[in-house]
């Protein structure tokens, strides 16, 4: 039988959400910006995993026109362009042209 | 639910900004800023509470897959049972949802497909 | 003596926004965010978006990694999981916030006056801010900070409407370079500002475990990949301050 996990994942949400978050937030704040320090750091960590993967997701499985070019020279682009970071003393801009050099010079050289 | 259903301003409003807004409205509530009882706060609760009610609506009035396959009445009926339960037992959640479940088991295995 | 606290003019108001305006265009942070939006903007055409759509989600949303997340993947995962990928992404604005009215509250202002800046309040605006307030009259810092948030945010604008009109006329190379802005961008930004091995590993893990998920097509693979790859770091990083 197919499950979709959706529904219920909501009904979970739903049943909880309003009346607990608030309840735990009061929790939260009332004891002081201790526990937020750990908290914070956790939820930051979560999100910076997250923006990654986005990164990760667009370059993996692109919309529109970057689809036409090949996953090797996509990988290639953002790693040569890290690579290019790191080189010049950690510049974002060296990294930003290092890597879109690539892409462009490897999409055109490869295009069939 | 997805992006086609509800049209892209609605879905904008409902998945891009609250959920990113809410951190900059705490973060007023957090070092007072607002009020607690301040009347946004009041009002930012009824909008929010009132949304998660028309998400529970929508769930299980207009039900996709598994769940279309059982009966409203019985998704409907399941619904009222697990909160009248949560009612009668010291407003518990738990009761609640496990009446609710129960009563859709047995609505489910009563009047859905047969499996 | 009662103290009714003292309203500045609406004159010093106006001027103080309006210095606020010109110290955002000043600010290198103009042209960062600007380069940043032509990316996002570019990423609206090519996933389908509408011009009017993508100039309302860079006002009411104003949080660049939280636009890429809801622009890539708005248009397939469920309104749930976008819901719970953008809320995660932004909870960095709630000690942002907290850090900044203490500085910006003068005695007279009032609660709601507080909106304003909090929702004006993203990376580049707020450490613009907190370096610059202090050198404001308390007064006048509401309006200014009002100032700098929408000149920045004006310059967002109008980036990412550059981004979207040349996404739509340039030939394909070109344009991929464009859709490739972004992520080459925030891979930078992020491996300039991780400097703790938390942020660094746990950007690494995302980038590792987010494509296995999507490829393993698990259900709400973006959140999991959060909450996992985070999770991890943030363990990692408890054990050794644990052995330290």
């Amino acid at each position: 039988m197919n499950f979709p996990m959706e529904p219920y994942l909501a009904l979970l949400l739903i049943g909880f959400l309003p009346s607990e978050v608030w309840r735990w937030l009061g929790l939260l704040f009332g004891r002081g910006l201790d526990e937020n320090s750990e908290i914070i750091l956790w939820v930051r960590a979560v999100a910076t995993a997250l923006v990654a993967a986005v990164v990760a997701r667009i370059v993996l499985f692109p919309p529109g026109a970057l689809a036409a070019v090949p996953v090797e020279v996509r990988l290639a682009a953002l790693g040569l362009g890290f690579l290019a970071f790191l080189v010049f003393r950690r510049s974002a801009f060296a990294g930003v042209i290092v890597g879109e050099a690539v892409l462009i010079g490897g999409a055109a050289a490869l295009a069939p | 639910m997805t992006l086609a259903e509800i049209g892209p301003y609605l879905a904008l409003i409902l998945v891009g900004f609250l959920p990113n807004e809410v951190w900059r409205v705490l973060g007023l509530v957090a070092v007072r800023g607002l009020n607690e009882d301040s009347q946004i706060i009041v009002w930012v609760r009824a909008v929010a509470t009132a949304i998660l009610a028309g998400v529970l609506a929508q769930l299980v009035l207009t039900s996709t897959g598994a769940l279309a396959e059982i009966p409203v009445f019985v998704r409907v009926g399941a619904l009222v049972l697990g909160f009248v339960a949560f009612l009668l037992v010291r407003r518990s959640v738990f009761v609640g949802v496990l009446v609710g479940e129960l009563a859709f088991l047995a609505g489910a295995w009563m009047y859905g497909p047969p499996s | 003596m009662s103290q009714t606290p003292i309203e500045p003019s609406p004159a010093t108001t106006r001027a103080a926004f309006l210095n606020g305006l010109g110290a955002a265009w000043r600010s290198i942070f103009a042209y960062v965010l600007v380069g940043n939006y032509i990316g996002i903007g570019a990423l609206s055409y090519e996933f389908g978006f509408s011009l009017p759509w993508m100039i309302l989600s860079t006002l009411v949303i104003w949080a660049a990694p939280a636009q890429v997340i809801l622009i890539s993947t708005l248009t397939t995962a469920t309104l749930l999981e976008v819901a719970i990928a953008v809320g995660l992404s932004s909870a960095r604005f709630l000690p942002m916030v907290a850090a900044l009215v203490p500085l910006l509250k003068a005695a007279h202002t009032r609660q709601f006056q507080l909106l304003l800046p909090s929702h004006l309040t993203a990376i580049s605006v707020w450490v613009e801010g907190m370096r610059m307030l202090p050198q404001v009259p308390r007064a006048e810092r509401v309006p200014f900070y009002n100032g700098l948030g929408l000149g920045l945010l004006s310059a967002a604008v109008i980036g990412s409407v550059i981004g979207y009109a040349l996404a739509a006329r340039l030939p394909p190379l070109l344009a991929t370079t464009l859709l490739f802005f972004t992520p080459i961008a925030i891979l930078m930004s992020s491996a300039r500002n991780s400097t703790t091995l938390i942020d660094r590993l746990a950007f690494v893990l995302g980038l590792v475990i987010g494509p296995l998920l999507a490829a393993q097509k698990v259900k709400l693979d973006l959140m999991w990949t959060g909450l996992v790859a985070g999770t991890i770091a943030y363990a990692v990083h408890r054990l050794r301050e644990k052995w330290r």
